[in-house]
């Protein structure tokens, strides 16, 4: 616990000055030859991927590609199925996250989640964003507490809708809400990464567009890799995209790039409609 | 190109891209005739055919538009990405470039009605022969452009230099013709700015080879292309400078004649 509030206290201090999003690129997550099975099934091959700090990562590909799974290994969420087995190098800021001894806790405090369904706790919004620096300690007393949850709501950008509310249930918000009660939530712990799994998918449009604006200011402070469906929301929100099937990571590259002229068939195939 | 062979799992989507380019074909098609008419009406001295072609013009035109409402349309409903994307670009741009084209061959048909009212002057030919070249390298763009052939393209592309070459040579003959005697200079005249149009219609042709280029490969054709035009330079006898400079340097300098 001790060693999670260091680094939750180190990361805090760390932010309290913000970096500009600079040209310099740092790479803020190494994989190298990762492979991901489930029992006998090869579901990950071989990926080499490099995540930029400050950038937003788009994963695409059909279902089943292994996008998801990847996503899950970078906070090493496939540790809780069983029959899965994670083999090769992941980096975060040269720290390798597959170390014995590693405190997982710690790392899923520096790399936070946001899911498809916003699965707000049953509380309200106000204890939603104060759980995490509650079980964390990174909060000494309640006007810390005040202080962390009105800035990661403000950074969700749904401080103005809620401030007068925030003893009601965060369920009782709307879809878009409370996804973004969620985003405040990950944020609330000041990770380092954020990553998002079809955070979307179960929004209307305008909501989408609320998060996709809140994806890109996030970048400023965080590094984030979403896993998306849609083709039009990582042309819209990422500056890289790489493309995965049949648990291959096809191709990498600046999004621009790969929605104007992308090099491997298979991409062209499936981002132009024509496969999948 | 493999890839580009397997159609797009929305049928309509395909449909649009195959009637995209069914239209460029055709409006091309219209091109070409307009062309090999106006040159016709010249060497034939055909007052009738010449009409004929200008009011033609006016399909052509027509055409431009359609593509244009059929390529905003698409690009609102299908958010076309990477090579469809490139390809409703590519239709847009060359529709652009055929529409100028068909204006530079309806204006050698203009030219042709005022031809025919005046007597008959040598260089007929040449501006026949150089019409044939034009209309050739047209053909081969606009097949180029049917069969996704990149190479043919640059071909095309490269045979520009012939048609701005043959300007110059007509261009040299026309002053002769013209020094000679000065009953010829109206015709001539005339004559210049034919041979003048047909090279403006070479240029267009190779703008659509660099576009086919791009949307074939997502890259452009790189390098400048061989220029055989050099009757900007041209003097006659003695004069230290041509003080009615008709073609500006550079390829895209296009005088509206």
């Amino acid at each position: 616990m001790n060693d999670g509030t260091q680094a939750v206290e180190q990361a805090l201090s760390e932010n309290s000055t913000p970096k500009p999003a600079t040209e310099t690129k740092h790479v803020k997550i190494l994989n190298r030859d990762v492979n991901v099975y489930y029992g006998e099934k090869h579901a990950l091959k071989h990926v080499d991927l490099d995540i930029y700090e400050h950038e937003v990562t788009a994963l695409i590909g059909p279902s089943g590609c292994g996008k998801s799974t990847f996503l899950r290994c970078l906070n090493r969420m496939n540790d809780v199925i069983d029959s899965c087995r994670v083999i090769g190098k992941i980096e975060i800021d040269q720290t390798d996250i597959y170390e014995s001894g590693l405190d997982v806790v710690q790392l899923r405090a520096r790399v936070g989640m946001v899911f498809q369904k916003p699965n707000p706790f049953p509380k309200s919004i106000f204890d939603n964003v104060a759980y995490g620096p509650r079980i964390h300690g990174t909060a000494q007393n309640k006007s810390e507490v005040e202080e962390i949850v009105r800035t990661s709501l403000e950074r969700a950008g749904l401080w103005k809708e809620v401030h007068d509310r925030l003893d009601q249930p965060g369920t009782g918000l709307s879809g878009g809400q409370q996804q973004r009660l969620c985003i405040a939530r990950a944020i609330a712990v000041n990770p380092e990464v954020i990553l998002m799994d079809e955070p979307c998918s179960a929004l209307d449009p305008i909501a989408t567009a609320k998060i996709e604006e809140l994806i890109d200011e996030l970048r400023e402070n965080y590094t984030i890799v979403i896993v998306t469906h849609s083709m039009q929301q990582a042309a819209r929100v990422s500056q890289r995209t790489a493309f995965f099937h049949l648990g291959d990571l096809v191709e990498v590259d600046q999004t621009d790039s790969m929605f104007t002229n992308p090099k491997d068939s298979r991409t062209q195939g499936y981002i132009t409609g024509r496969f999948g | 190109m493999t890839d580009t062979q397997a159609s797009h799992i929305v049928t309509s989507y395909e449909q649009e891209l195959t009637r995209l380019r069914s239209a460029i074909s055709e409006m091309g098609g219209r091109v070409e005739v307009q062309l090999t008419d106006a040159i016709r009406a010249i060497s034939r001295r055909d007052a009738a055919l010449a009409a004929r072609c200008q009011a033609a013009d006016a399909s052509i035109d027509a055409m431009e538009d359609e593509i244009e409402e059929l390529t905003l349309r698409m690009i609102a409903l299908r958010q076309p990405v990477a090579r469809d994307l490139r390809s409703i670009l590519a239709a847009l741009r060359i529709s652009h470039d055929l529409e100028r084209m068909g204006d530079y061959a309806t204006n050698v048909a203009k030219r042709a009605s005022a031809l025919i009212r005046l007597p008959e002057v040598g260089p007929i030919n040449g501006i026949a022969r150089m019409g044939r070249l034009a209309h050739l390298v047209i053909k081969d763009v606009l097949d180029a452009y049917t069969e996704n052939d990149v190479e043919r393209a640059v071909n095309a592309w490269r045979r520009d230099e012939e048609i701005d070459q043959m300007y110059t040579s007509l261009f040299r003959e026309l002053l002769t013709y013209m020094m000679e005697d000065p009953r010829n200079i109206t015709p001539c005249a005339h004559l210049l700015f034919v041979a003048k149009n047909i090279e403006r219609i070479g240029d267009h042709a190779t703008n659509i080879a660099e576009t086919i280029y791009f949307e074939e490969t997502g890259s452009r054709l790189e390098g400048l292309r061989p220029k055989g035009d050099t009757s900007s330079f041209e003097i006659q006898g003695e004069e230290p400078a041509d003080p009615f400079d008709l073609d500006p340097p550079g390829p895209e300098s296009g005088s509206e004649i």
